[in-house]
């Protein structure tokens, strides 16, 4: 195993600039570990050895004409598999998508090249993000390298564990009610959902489009911010994307590392502080708070009454949303066909297609959806949970009135194991218990790893108001000053 | 009570175009029963005089100025269809033969 796995990206990159090491090098190190290990792990749907060399050597060609490279110029990264890559399968682990390659990149894929960064290959997840373990990909799971008999949380457990793993040092996964946040903490990484439209969705596999967020994934704040600057910021072909400038999140990772709260004024959310998380998660969480006092913070209890309906309001919103998105899989333009023997008509065609193509936590929810939307229910269901979406919102712009973030543990509990929540889906929604409420307000939220309970990671959420990323950025960084990284066993 | 029947999901699963099989039916209407029993939940909220809110970015009418850029060639955006003819998607019947 070659050491320059272990290094974060801030130091690969300043190494690569330098010429202390190839690109190349740092790639194939990365090819080489993921060749070791993959096999036990699963991270990886597709691993594009090919294209990373050249990529790299692309980057170490550049260098040598004496061209100037960014901080994460040559630098790997794993790309959840639910990103459009121009050539490379894309299949956002489903069936319905299997051998698809996209004849286009998203806008975060681009961003990624113009910076120079190298892509190893695509990350296994949750069927077009739909889970919160990776148990629901179509592909089989990805197992968490901290103990392989636990999952790695989802959907994004392929990003999560390739960067737990030191199959890669920064990945990119999608966040629409925790995907980014609980994998992070239960792989004990850090992972960041930046404000809504504050990353474009171009070229990102609809599942709940008023939701849906791509973002970073790191060892490390500074790397986590790193990345975040890259692919962040304005996109004309997302008309959900903010016209405003980018928060500068890496200044606020660098401030915070220095360890000083002084004057932050930190807001811990009462009622994700007591019951429905697992004793040992509260334990640690109890000392993050405390950490954060003798960082200078100033700590104070906050009530956000609505809450507790985050939940059930999201699983309306988001299925409603995933009904009309995946009408588009109709066996017409790309993905599957099933039945197609000169006899069928269209629409027999489109049902066994999709009923051959879609897992079943994917069905559910499309039925659930069409439910919710249905006219003698949309009321009661999909317009009260937006109601309650208004709430949820209030409770957010009313708390940030009186403190500057809002911290909970990220997850109620670490990672478990395998095929623990399958069987009654509720229980595997209640994973996202304390994520979700960010989602539905639009604002940026960061998990950060705080401790460890039983051997398994612990994660802290920091959640800030809309387009005040670089405020999580401070606040996690600090943190991580004090706690310090976590390091898996060895594979 | 339940708070959906097989029938109901049967339905269901018609109009949003999925095949399901009976042992589909059995194995989800009691999952679904037990979701739409949890999320059922956001009705105790009073919120009758309370503005829904579909969208978190407060932007309307985004408009792009109105120039040529590079789009898919023919080729490109055919290149993943299951199935071409004459340079267009090729779809199976509409009308059954009887029609």
């Amino acid at each position: 195993m070659s050491d320059l796995i272990k290094l974060t990206a801030a130091e690969l990159g300043a190494k690569i600039a330098a010429g202390d090491v190839s690109a190349e090098e740092v790639t194939r190190a990365h090819l080489d570990r993921i060749a070791e290990v993959d096999g036990r792990v699963h991270a990886f749907l597709h691993v594009d050895d090919a294209g990373a060399v050249e990529a790299a050597r692309a980057v170490d060609a550049q260098r040598a004409a004496g061209g100037k490279l960014g901080p994460l110029a040559g630098v790997p990264i794993a790309i959840k598999d639910v990103i459009a890559t121009k050539g490379i399968p894309t299949t956002a682990a489903s069936k319905i998508l299997e051998g698809w390659r996209p004849p286009y990149d998203a806008t975060v894929m681009t961003r990624i090249r113009d910076a120079g960064m190298v892509m190893l290959g695509k990350t296994n997840m949750d069927e077009f993000a739909m889970g919160s373990s990776t148990e629901y990909s179509a592909y089989g799971p990805t197992y968490n390298p901290w103990d392989l008999t636990r999952i790695p949380g989802g959907s994004g457990g392929g990003s999560a564990a390739a960067v737990a793993g030191y199959e890669a040092p920064l990945a990119i996964g999608t966040d629409t009610g925790g995907s980014i946040r609980q994998p992070g903490a239960v792989t004990g990484t850090v992972g960041a959902k930046p404000t809504y439209g504050g990353t474009s969705r171009y070229g990102l596999i609809a599942f709940s489009s008023s939701l849906d967020t791509p973002g970073p994934v790191a060892r490390t704040v500074l790397d986590t911010a790193l990345l975040h600057q890259v692919i962040a910021g304005h996109d004309p072909r997302d008309s959900t994307s903010i016209p405003l400038p980018v928060p500068d999140v890496v200044a606020a990772a660098r401030q915070g590392a220095t360890g000083d709260l002084t004057g932050v004024r930190v807001g811990l959310v009462k009622e994700f502080s007591g019951e429905g998380a697992e004793p040992g998660v509260m334990a640690v969480f109890r000392d993050t708070v405390e950490a954060l006092t003798k960082l200078g913070a100033e700590v104070v209890e906050i009530s956000c009454p609505h809450f507790q309906y985050a939940l059930p309001a999201y699983y309306l919103i988001a299925p409603s949303e995933c009904s009309s998105n995946l009408a588009r899989f109709d066996s017409v333009r790309f993905g599957l066909r099933v039945g197609d023997d000169g006899r069928n008509s269209l629409e027999d065609v489109m049902s066994m297609t999709r009923e051959a193509g879609f897992g079943d936590e994917v069905k559910r929810r499309i039925i659930i959806g069409t439910y919710a939307l249905s006219s003698g229910y949309y009321d009661a269901y999909y317009g009260q949970a937006q109601k309650v979406r208004t709430l949820i919102t209030r409770d957010f712009t009313s708390a940030f009135e009186k403190v500057d973030v809002l911290v909970s543990p990220t997850t109620p509990f670490t990672a478990f194991e395998l095929g623990a929540r399958t069987a009654d889906p509720y229980q595997m929604y209640l994973a996202d218990l304390y994520t979700i409420p960010t989602n539905l307000y639009g604002g940026p939220a960061i998990s950060v790893p705080v401790g460890l309970s039983e051997g398994l990671p612990v994660g802290l959420q920091i959640m800030a108001p809309t387009m005040a990323d670089d405020r999580m950025y401070r606040i996690a960084a600090a943190v991580e000053s004090t706690v310090g990284t976590f390091t898996p066993p060895a594979l | 009570m339940a708070a959906i029947s097989r029938e109901e999901v049967a339905h269901l699963a018609r109009l949003s175009r999925l095949a399901v099989t009976e042992q589909e039916l059995d194995r989800f209407a009691g999952q679904l029963d037990v979701i739409l029993q949890s999320v059922a939940r956001v009705g105790e909220v009073a919120a009758d005089d309370i503005p829904p809110t579909s969208h978190s970015v407060p932007l309307v009418n985004v408009l792009r100025e109105d120039v040529v850029v590079p789009g898919l060639t023919r080729a490109e955006a055919l290149s993943g269809a299951p199935d071409t003819a004459e340079d267009r998607f090729r779809v199976p019947q509409i009308l059954a033969d009887e029609e």
